[in-house]
């Protein structure tokens, strides 16, 4: 407790530390949003909500953490984990995901609750259970006499994700295969009438997601760390973002990736770093309640 | 008909009697499977019966460890000075003490867990299908960060308890029929809770709420008396592992969200979602799996797992009972003409 009331007066005395916590907070919340943009789309195209999310994002910064012990360059490992994913995204989507679209939701939910243990599982015999992270050897910028200290790397990063969203979001609105994705996602029957092969499409959108999360790993595994069992936390962080920000409200899902990655840093500079994940899950439930008053204000149930 | 009921449920109960005395090397075996029996039950209760899926109830089986605990140290010594030594050796039970604090603590645990249902219950309720999984599933998890956070009961070390203190095979002995005595009367009181309104009103929330709503059945209170008998049952099981376990922490074995947690769920669909025997054929069905990949695929046990989850829930939804149901009808109470008729139309 009194550690709590010190490190509140810290960011009282010091304000500029406010601005490096938020910076932190902003840079890595970017990532959440990647992520999470891909968790809205399966959401909105094809109403499975995947709980392996955050295992795909683990996947992927496995695969760039793979090549660089291979002694190829760190940046590389990008790409190569968009395709390795997306490959792996196609496979899952055949042999499981076919099968649950047409059930209930809970089916999808823990059909994929299964597929997130097994990945785990499958990167702890692969790689082992540490914690594993890249180091770009890039320098550090410093501002305001060493208060604020920007890696050049996590700026990198930052640059990368957005470059890869907003290269799927023109992709998303001016291929054809994205305008197909978006009437899918709208009606699904009419746009098997129209002649669009509807299946394509769903093991096109998966595999787009598992691929943009693989790259959304790839770049934490730059400028953050990454442990085989983190994948859950990710998971979680997807769907506070999309629960908050609601189905195909990109803007939303941008400032509520930004949000909770600032809110998670805030919560660890004031409780401590052992709380990280209980933030990230008591910002769910927050979430989850917010939408809850909500909708009994029109006296609707959350579904 | 009557008479080989009767037979029938007697040839079990003498087999439950008799189990640890035949099989005395796997007393603890059959105590594990006993409380995969009840959590499967418990959560068949709100998940099958009431369509509310729970992911998350693994919570009440955490508290229930630590308020049996918290309670039995309680009544002799300082928590927060005991869990600070860690069970170091100044601490001594007496054996009265043992026994009153496993009394009280169990039945203090179910109390406890049922309390804390409804306060969760209360919020979580207003969440439908996959919110409520989802939500639920958060609740657990930040629960079990929480706790590992909090000092005053061990933080993340966890608390030992005393050991039983009379000789080590009368107390397996103890806790397996602890284990089947809470079994057997969840099943008697299950049977009866079906057959009477209350069941008729939960499976009513379960195939369309608004309808039941609209019937009168006031749908919040259904639902919370629903989840707080089932916790009360979990937070018992959870307090009789306490001390059978002796020692326990947070994460990994009081709230498992991703062990016993995960595996309630795959047993009651294993066995057949929203039927009295489906949870228990189940649970048995998944402990058997389970040992047999501990043993023979050690360090693959896990991913063996993950891949029962997928296989079950994608192809195998319906459970045996579901399979059963579908093949033999007459065993369900079905005439054959009925279901010529049914083909008919």
């Amino acid at each position: 407790m009194d550690q709590i009331l010190i490190n509140l007066s810290l960011l009282a005395e010091f304000p500029i530390v406010n601005l490096k916590i938020i910076l932190d907070g902003v840079m890595i919340g970017a990532l959440f949003a990647l992520a999470a943009y891909g968790l809205a789309l399966v959401w909105g195209v094809m109403n499975v909500k995947n709980l392996a999310q955050g295992d795909f994002v683990i996947a992927g910064g496995y695969v760039a953490w793979w090549m660089t012990q291979q002694g190829m360059p760190p940046l590389l490992g990008v790409p190569v984990a968009f395709i390795v994913l997306w490959g792996l995204g196609w496979v899952i989507y055949k042999t499981v995901i076919s099968r649950v679209i047409e059930r209930d939701l809970f089916t999808s939910l823990l059909a994929t609750f299964g597929l997130a243990i097994m990945m785990a599982q499958l990167l702890n015999l692969m790689f082992g259970s540490d914690t594993q992270s890249v180091a770009l050897g890039y320098k550090t910028l410093y501002f305001f006499d060493g208060l604020i200290d920007v890696p050049v790397a996590k700026l990198i990063g930052v640059l990368m994700a957005a470059t890869l969203a907003i290269g799927v979001i023109l992709f998303m609105k001016s291929s054809r295969m994205g305008q197909a994705i978006r009437a899918t996602a709208q009606d699904a029957r009419a746009a098997r009438v129209l002649g669009i092969d509807t299946e394509k499409v769903y093991a096109f959108t998966f595999s787009l997601n598992a691929a943009i999360c693989g790259a959304a790993g790839a770049i934490i595994v730059m400028v953050w760390i990454i442990q085989p069992f983190y994948g859950i936390t990710h998971s979680v962080r997807a769907f506070v973002i999309v629960t908050a920000a609601g189905l195909g409200n990109l803007p939303g899902v941008i400032a509520a990736g930004l949000g909770i990655g600032a809110l998670e840093q805030y919560g660890a500079h004031i409780f401590g770093i052992g709380y990280q994940q209980a933030i990230a899950v008591l910002l769910l439930i927050s979430v989850l309640l917010y939408r809850l008053i909500q909708q009994r204000r029109l006296r609707q149930s959350l579904q | 008909m009557k008479k080989n009921t009767v037979i029938f449920y007697g040839l079990i109960l003498a087999f439950i009697i008799v189990a640890p005395f035949i099989f005395p090397d796997f007393r603890t075996q059959l105590a594990a499977l006993w409380l995969m029996i009840i959590v499967a039950m418990t959560w068949d209760m709100t998940g099958g019966q009431m369509g509310y899926n729970s992911l998350g109830n693994i919570v009440f089986y955490g508290t229930g460890m630590y308020v049996a605990a918290v309670v039995t140290i309680a009544l002799a010594y300082d928590v927060g000075a005991y869990t600070n030594a860690f069970g170091g050796g100044v601490y001594k039970f007496t054996d009265q003490q043992y026994f009153l604090g496993m009394l009280l603590g169990i039945l203090g645990a179910g109390v406890f867990c049922s309390i804390i249902a409804v306060v969760i219950g209360f919020v979580t309720f207003g969440l439908r299908g996959p919110y409520f999984a989802i939500g639920t599933l958060g609740v657990a998890i930040a629960a079990g960060e929480l706790v590992s956070n909090w000092e005053w009961v061990g933080g993340g070390q966890g608390i030992a308890l005393p050991v039983y203190p009379g000789d080590l095979d009368t107390g397996k002995v103890l806790f397996y029929f602890l284990f089947a005595v809470t079994g057997v009367v969840l099943f008697i009181f299950l049977k009866w809770l079906y057959s009477t309104r209350f069941g008729a009103a939960i499976n009513a929330i379960r195939d369309d709420e608004e309808k039941a709503e609209a019937m009168g059945i006031h749908t919040l209170r259904y639902k919370l008396t629903t989840w707080a008998m089932s916790a009360f049952f979990v937070g018992v099981v959870g307090g009789i592992s306490a001390f059978q376990l002796i020692h326990f922490e947070p994460l990994e074995t009081a709230y498992q969200t991703i062990n016993l947690g995960i595996f309630m769920v795959v047993c009651v669909l294993l066995g057949g979602k929203g039927t009295l025997w489906g949870p228990i054929i189940g649970a048995i069905l998944f402990h058997v799996f389970k040992e047999v990949t501990w043993n023979y695929f050690l360090g693959w046990q896990w991913v063996a797992l993950g891949a029962l989850i997928v296989v079950t829930v994608v192809y195998f939804q319906d459970g045996v009972m579901g399979y059963l149901a579908h093949r033999k009808p007459e065993w369900f109470g079905v005439r054959l003409d009925d279901k010529k008729a049914e083909v008919s139309q």
